[in-house]
């Protein structure tokens, strides 16, 4: 019993401190994103209550970018939209891990993104799936909203974070979290390959959102899969 | 002003609805082991066009070669084993370092 409570601990630990990084990353595009709603002139309650209620980084920027360069907000929140239909396929691949309760399920779903699925499902055991999904969602939560207000209140004292490799990070968090399943399965390797080369083939031609929508197709070339019962 | 909540409320209630669509859906549709497998690979395709497209592309546009440099780094890295830390600050501090250098 001590040795799997300490197991359980140990677990938590490392949960803990590799989302701590993307937490910390997160945080400061946080700050930038406030700073620069900021100073494009929304007024300070905007960025922070959006974040809140929205809480999906690259949809927050994009609807702020077309909102401020006279596009309209129904020109905005569509911008927004399709980049999050992602989030729907996503919460279904995470959607075991959000329960039991109704409340829990409710609350789960608004803190499922790209970098807590793919932390969640990089987990060799569903436990642990569960634990990183909560640990990760909510420390981002937190993270990420408290950097907005930050960046709100403080204006653009951070600068140009690209100045700092920022946007590397991200696609890099992804790159670790994903590579496992990569490695070990031909069928999603080989769908995963032929989704990316759709989705950047694409990317010059449509709005932004609909190239990973795009990339499903590679699964077409999914076949059976992992086969995991043989013969 | 009304604007700027309209544009807000209208993504914050459209996004929940995406995000309610798993939940909802499960246990109320039984999904064969097939489907469960489909959706867990779908959620990989997503995140491999999500990073590829992220780290060479910038508005439509080619993203510049320092941050795809940096990318692969942590590609590198990751493939041979490295702590999650090490892959992440190893993209991040190629990208920086690159930038310095006068590589866009």
């Amino acid at each position: 019993m001590r040795t799997a409570e300490r197991t359980a601990r140990t677990e938590r630990t490392s949960l803990v401190r590799d989302s701590a990084l993307v937490w910390f990353a997160s945080g400061i595009v946080g700050v930038s994103f406030g700073a620069i709603a900021v100073a494009d002139g929304l007024p300070v309650w905007a960025p922070v209550v959006m974040s809140l209620v929205v809480y999906a980084g690259s949809a927050q920027f994009s609807a702020v970018g077309v909102l401020l360069a006279g596009g309209g907000p129904a020109a905005a929140a569509a911008t927004g939209l399709l980049l999050n239909t992602r989030t729907a396929a996503f919460s279904l691949a995470v959607a075991d891990l959000l329960g039991p309760g109704r409340l829990t399920r409710l609350l789960g779903a608004h803190l499922v993104t790209d970098e807590t699925v793919a932390f969640a499902l990089a987990q060799p055991d569903p436990a642990r799936r569960r634990a990183a999904f909560w640990i990760s969602g909510l420390g981002l939560f937190a993270v990420w909203n408290i950097g907005v207000l930050a960046g709100a209140l403080a204006g653009g004292a951070l600068g140009d974070t690209a100045t700092y490799g920022l946007d590397a990070a991200f696609p890099a968090v992804l790159v670790a979290l994903v590579l496992p399943a990569l490695r070990e399965g031909p069928a999603v390797r080989r769908s995963a390959l032929l989704g990316a080369a759709l989705a950047l083939a694409v990317t010059p031609a449509v709005p932004a959102g609909v190239p990973v929508l795009v990339a499903l197709a590679g699964l077409a070339v999914y076949g059976r899969g992992r086969g995991r019962r043989t013969a | 002003m009304s604007a700027t909540v309209a544009m807000m409320l209208a993504l914050a209630v459209g996004t929940y609805a995406f995000r309610l669509v798993g939940p909802v859906l499960h246990g109320r549709v039984e999904l064969s082991a097939r489907v469960q497998e489909l959706l867990s690979a779908g959620a990989i395709v997503l995140l491999v066009a999500l990073l590829t497209t992220g780290a060479l592309t910038e508005g439509g546009g080619f993203a510049g070669w320092a941050r795809p440099a940096g990318v692969l780094v942590a590609g590198v890295l990751a493939w041979r084993r490295a702590p999650f830390a090490v892959v992440v600050l190893g993209a991040a501090a190629t990208t920086a370092v690159l930038r310095v250098m006068g590589l866009a």
